[in-house]
């Protein structure tokens, strides 16, 4: 008797419930292990691809993504979601473009795109929190409201011109000693603001209360809609960083830069194990999520042409997005 | 959120099926109507050449994306979401358009349109299976699936090309008769009505409503609600493979490419149309009307010569407008 209660004590971490809670609790683990297999294959199946270099071309590129996944995680946590920010980073590095000629500069440029979608944020904050609307429309038509807007910046500057400026493109694509990225000087204290934000302060409470039962948070005296209209503000600005970011590593200032990251972005915070219902997850997943796809769609490119490209990534989006559901799923 | 939704019911009104039901329960609908005439008399009236050819044309400009929101309109009632409409449309469209150039003939293309019509509902049941079987969250799903068939697509036609058949074409382009109904209105309007009033008027329908709206509630009346969930995305499946061809037959080519606004566009006339986005409320013909709305709107902006790009920001700025007045009426309401 006594025997048999110490075997099973002594193999509770063989249970699968065991490994399940662990999972569930930490859901870093079965990221980190995803990536590190993602690297594996790459170097076994592509030697010699792996190493520093290529390690920080990666992290370069995966941080504009993590930055939008970080939209899209606060958002989720609420149980919102926001579409605009792929058209509100477009607005953001293409208007700084535009001034470069201008007296201002690009300090003024950047200036006007943060104010820009800083309004964006607050016109949908507002719509969201105080009208009601659902987030996924809302933002949807204030994607359509900005990229309308942009068009129409672009017109008026066909005679003007553009051009990145030269200091985007430096922190955009340097890298020091070809190790490390200069983005990282922007996104590594957005990273650690965001997870403390969650982490450490009530608005991250709220968040996480709000999302997981709205009712319930109101009740216990949290005014939602200040919290979604600083929300949205927040997720605006994020944006319009990643749009600066994006505009610099590609040299390119076009209205519809960012498009392409929309769906991606969803795709990071959703595999990085925030729940697009609202009320669970967390940001560092979101940014192992925006590593993940980012190594993983740069090695679809070598190994595969376009098509295959698209329909393997989709496929691994639902495997993990599955994995993750049965892993959490409330027995 | 639910608030255009809720001052209209389902279009199953049972006993109470008088005219006063019908008009307070399509109230959205009827109003969405009422704007769709004043904008039409607007059109006439910042363009005198505007004819009936004009409005054939719109018509055609429409069918696809008119559609792809009745495609969305179905899912979203039954409580789910989907975004891979826009790739399905691609594929169905792309595969249509190179077996039409591959195999000419009246005849084959009758069966290629019934096997592309297949094929969209085949694309429809993996969506469905998937949402039902992993129980990942819909918008996920459809996210994850709208990369698969893109990707598809493009292995159908690296570039865009192909050819419609000859009579698939004349289906939506021009005017029946004395020039007096655009063809792609009525091509619509039948293809709808043909699949939702059977279906509302079903079981399956009923179903729809009832998981769309509560789900436990559903099942613990014996709704099954799996299967419910399943067939819904069959149906949308079978809808957007119509507006796959319909862009076939007004393009007269196949776009691996699936159209960008095409979604975000469907979802937006859906909630324009008196769909609540938590689901149960609502029919097909509201977001159909939202669609043609949208159309006009932007053909207005080029008529009045207003850079095209404000007509964008017209489309977003109606969107949010209508649905914040919405629902401050229903906070109204509901305080009174």
């Amino acid at each position: 008797m006594t025997a048999a209660t110490g075997t099973v004590s002594e193999r509770r971490w063989l249970r699968p419930a065991a490994w399940r809670n662990l999972l569930r609790d930490y859901p870093l683990i079965p990221l980190a292990i995803l990536l590190l297999l993602l690297i594996v294959v790459i170097q076994l199946t592509q030697p010699g691809t792996v190493n520093a270099g290529w390690a920080a071309v990666n992290v370069r590129q995966a941080t504009v993504l993590a930055i939008l996944a970080g939209c899209q995680t606060l958002t989720m946590l609420t149980g919102g979601i926001d579409l605009s920010v792929a058209y509100i980073a477009s607005m953001s590095g293409f208007v700084t473009a535009t001034f470069v000629h201008q007296p201002g500069g690009w300090v003024l440029g950047v200036a006007v795109a943060l104010a820009a979608a800083a309004l964006a944020g607050l016109v949908s904050g507002i719509g969201i929190g105080v009208f009601r609307v659902h987030p996924l429309i809302m933002t949807l038509g204030m994607g359509l409201i900005v990229f309308g807007f942009s068009n129409v910046w672009q017109l008026q500057n066909v005679q003007t011109g553009s051009g990145v400026p030269v200091e985007l493109r430096t922190v955009g694509t340097g890298m020091a000693g070809d190790l490390v990225p200069y983005n990282l000087v922007v996104f590594v204290p957005i990273a650690i603001m965001l997870v403390l934000l969650l982490r450490r302060t009530g608005f991250g409470r709220m968040l996480y209360a709000i999302g997981d039962n709205p009712v319930a948070a109101r009740l216990s005296g949290v005014r939602s809609w200040q919290v979604v209209v600083v929300l949205y503000v927040i997720s605006a600005l994020l944006a319009a960083v990643a749009g600066l970011l994006q505009s610099g590593l590609s040299n390119i200032a076009s209205v519809s830069l960012v498009v392409p990251y929309l769906l991606p972005s969803v795709a990071a915070a959703v595999i990085g194990g925030t729940s697009i219902v609202g009320g669970r997850g967390g940001y560092s997943g979101s940014i192992l999520g925006a590593l993940i796809l980012t190594v993983l769609a740069g090695f679809l490119s070598i190994i595969l042409p376009e098509p295959w490209r698209q329909i393997v990534f989709g496929s691994i989006v639902v495997l993990v997005a599955a994995a993750y559901t049965r892993v959490t799923a409330q027995s | 959120m639910t608030a255009p939704a809720a001052s209209i019911g389902r279009p199953r009104s049972g006993a109470a099926d008088t005219l006063g039901t019908w008009a307070r329960n399509s109230a959205w609908t009827l109003g969405l109507l009422g704007f769709l005439v004043v904008l039409l008399l607007f059109t006439k009236y910042v363009n005198h050449n505007y004819s009936l050819v004009s409005l054939a044309n719109t018509a055609t400009a429409v069918v696809p994306l008119g559609l792809a929101a009745v495609a969305q309109a179905v899912v979203v009632i039954s409580g789910g979401i989907d975004l891979s409409i826009s790739s399905q449309m691609a594929l169905t469209s792309c595969v249509a358009a190179t077996m039409m150039a591959a195999y000419p003939g009246d005849g084959t293309a009758l069966v290629i349109v019934i096997g592309v019509l297949l094929l969209g509902m085949v694309l429809g049941a993996v969506n469905g299976a998937l949402v039902v079987l992993t129980r990942v969250p819909d918008i996920v799903v459809t996210l994850a699936t709208y990369f698969v068939w893109a990707g598809f697509a493009l292995l159908v036609r690296a570039a865009p090309g192909g050819t419609a058949a000859k009579w698939l074409k004349d289906l939506v382009i021009g005017s029946l008769g004395v020039d007096v109904v655009p063809k792609a209105a009525v091509v619509l309007v039948v293809i709808v009505a043909v699949i939702w009033i059977p279906l509302s008027r079903s079981r399956l329908g009923l179903s729809l409503y009832a998981v769309g709206s509560d789900r436990l509630a559903a099942f613990r009346s014996g709704v099954a609600v799996n299967r419910t969930k399943f067939l819904s995305y069959v149906i949308t499946g079978l809808i957007a493979a119509f507006a796959g061809l319909s862009l076939t037959a007004s393009t007269g080519i196949g776009t691996p490419v699936p159209e960008p606004t095409y979604v975000l566009i469907s979802i937006g006339a859906v909630v324009l149309g008196g769909v609540s986005l938590a689901g149960g409320t609502g029919g097909v013909f509201g977001p159909l009307v939202a669609v043609v709305v949208l159309q006009l709107i932007r053909d207005d902006m080029t008529f009045m010569q207003v850079d095209s790009n404000y007509g964008l920001v017209a489309q977003g700025f109606i969107l949010i407008g209508v649905l914040m007045a919405g629902s401050l009426i229903q906070m109204r309401r509901s305080r009174a």
